[in-house]
């Protein structure tokens, strides 16, 4: 097989029996799922029906009322997966390139990586002040974390949220990459991405 | 990379004239509410010294953690290969060289102002730059518990001002020229400790924060 997959064929992420609540409301209780290699994963619910909850659990940002949660057979997720949630994570007086380069030592970005601002639409605008970008311009450069250093789990939390019709095509795009490259993606949606999921689970139902 | 990065941010963001303003304000006015009478500006112009350069460093500590909060690098920051623990010491080492150091530099014209003997000066400006990093480890802390809370700048302060109490103590015993040598050997413990044990507490804080 000539496509690069740099991650493992083994079952990268596993939930069982998961209950998450929040405020003393129980969002959901014993979610059980496994996603392997290559799986995309979308998550559809109403708004508030916990489909955030769960993303920020197995980011491993919110502690469950019960269950478990298994990367590649273990429990810290840390430095396994990205994570793009509501807020974009950007200063507004640091420019696009500072900020990648920021997270390129955070995530820890292997030798030889390059600004990727040409993979999400924002090519010359390296020097940009992020408060001088639109919305959507602000999620595509967010959305560079994910190609900065490559981790095999992303979490995504509305991604094309803010996006234009090509923004979400794009981002379609970069998931339908990652999967063929053996990664796995779980999603939060309210409308279809692209590419067509491995499952979708209805949250809080 | 967070030193680097939180140092440019509190540099570029004018975050750093704001508290140096206060300080050198605050200490200039005392000669002028308390008139020129040398012996009692001898007597209570270090301990006034102490309070605002306290003061000062408890103004810069409401936003430290909740802009990280609110714009999402606080997520990021908990998916770093490096320990919450040692990032948070990096932001409190940029904190100490953004506010921290100026601060200390600015308690020489404060103390002059205050009729401090000049040869004394020096001590001070050392005795301040390590109770900075005994109040920023504090800070940290404090501003970490506090990180979710709107308008937290009062829970702040009522959080870590009895932590301020020692280095402000052995602070001004410096200051008065009172037992240097142990003054000194003790604000270091101080800020020794506050470095080694506040990441380590607001690294548990700020986790729990992001829930």
């Amino acid at each position: 097989m000539s496509a690069a997959r740099p991650f493992q064929d083994k079952p990268a992420l596993r939930v069982d029996g998961l209950s998450i609540a929040r405020g003393g409301r129980v969002l959901f209780e014993n979610m059980s799922f496994a996603a392997s290699a290559g799986e995309f994963v979308e998550l559809r619910g109403a708004n508030g029906a916990g489909k955030t909850s769960l993303l920020r659990a197995l980011a491993g940002f919110l502690k469950p009322r019960a269950g478990r949660i298994e990367f590649d057979g273990e429990d810290e997720p840390a430095l396994a997966l990205h994570f793009i949630g509501h807020t974009n994570g950007l200063k507004p007086n640091v420019s696009a390139r500072a900020h990648i380069t920021y997270w390129a030592g955070l995530f820890g970005a292997p030798p030889g990586w390059d600004i990727p601002l040409q993979s999400v639409g924002l090519a010359g605008m390296s020097e940009r002040l992020t408060r001088t970008l639109s919305q959507g311009q602000a999620r595509r450069l967010a959305l560079t974390r994910l190609l900065v250093a490559p981790r095999k789990i992303w979490l995504l939390d509305e991604p094309a949220a803010a996006l234009d019709d090509a923004g979400r095509a794009m981002v379609g795009d970069l998931i339908a990459a990652h999967c063929k490259q053996g990664g796995v993606v779980v999603a939060a949606v309210h409308e279809p991405l692209g590419p067509a999921p491995s499952q979708t689970l209805t949250v809080g139902s | 990379m967070t030193f680097r990065r939180d140092l440019a941010l509190m540099w570029g963001g004018g975050g750093v004239l704001a508290p140096l303003g206060f300080f050198l304000g605050a200490t200039m006015l005392v000669p002028l509410a308390m008139g020129p009478e040398r012996a009692l500006l001898q007597s209570a112009g270090p301990p006034l010294v102490w309070i605002a350069a306290a003061l000062a460093v408890l103004a810069t500590l409401e936003r430290l953690f909740q802009a990280d909060l609110e714009d999402g690098s606080l997520e990021q920051t908990l998916l770093s290969r490096a320990p919450l623990e040692a990032l948070v010491l990096a932001k409190g080492l940029a904190l100490w060289c953004a506010v921290g150091l100026p601060l200390a530099l600015a308690g020489a014209p404060a103390a002059i102002a205050l009729q401090a003997p000049v040869e004394r000066i020096g001590v001070i400006v050392v005795s301040l730059g390590l109770g900075m990093a005994a109040f920023i480890g504090v800070g940290l802390v404090g501003a970490a518990v506090t990180a979710g809370v709107k308008r937290g700048g009062v829970l702040i302060a009522l959080i870590v001002l009895p932590f301020f109490a020692p280095p402000i103590i052995f602070g001004s015993a410096v200051a008065a020229g009172e037992q240097v040598g142990a003054a000194l050997a003790i604000l270091t413990g101080c800020a020794l400790a506050a470095l080694a044990l506040g990441p380590i507490a607001a690294a548990a804080a700020l986790r729990l924060q992001a829930e």
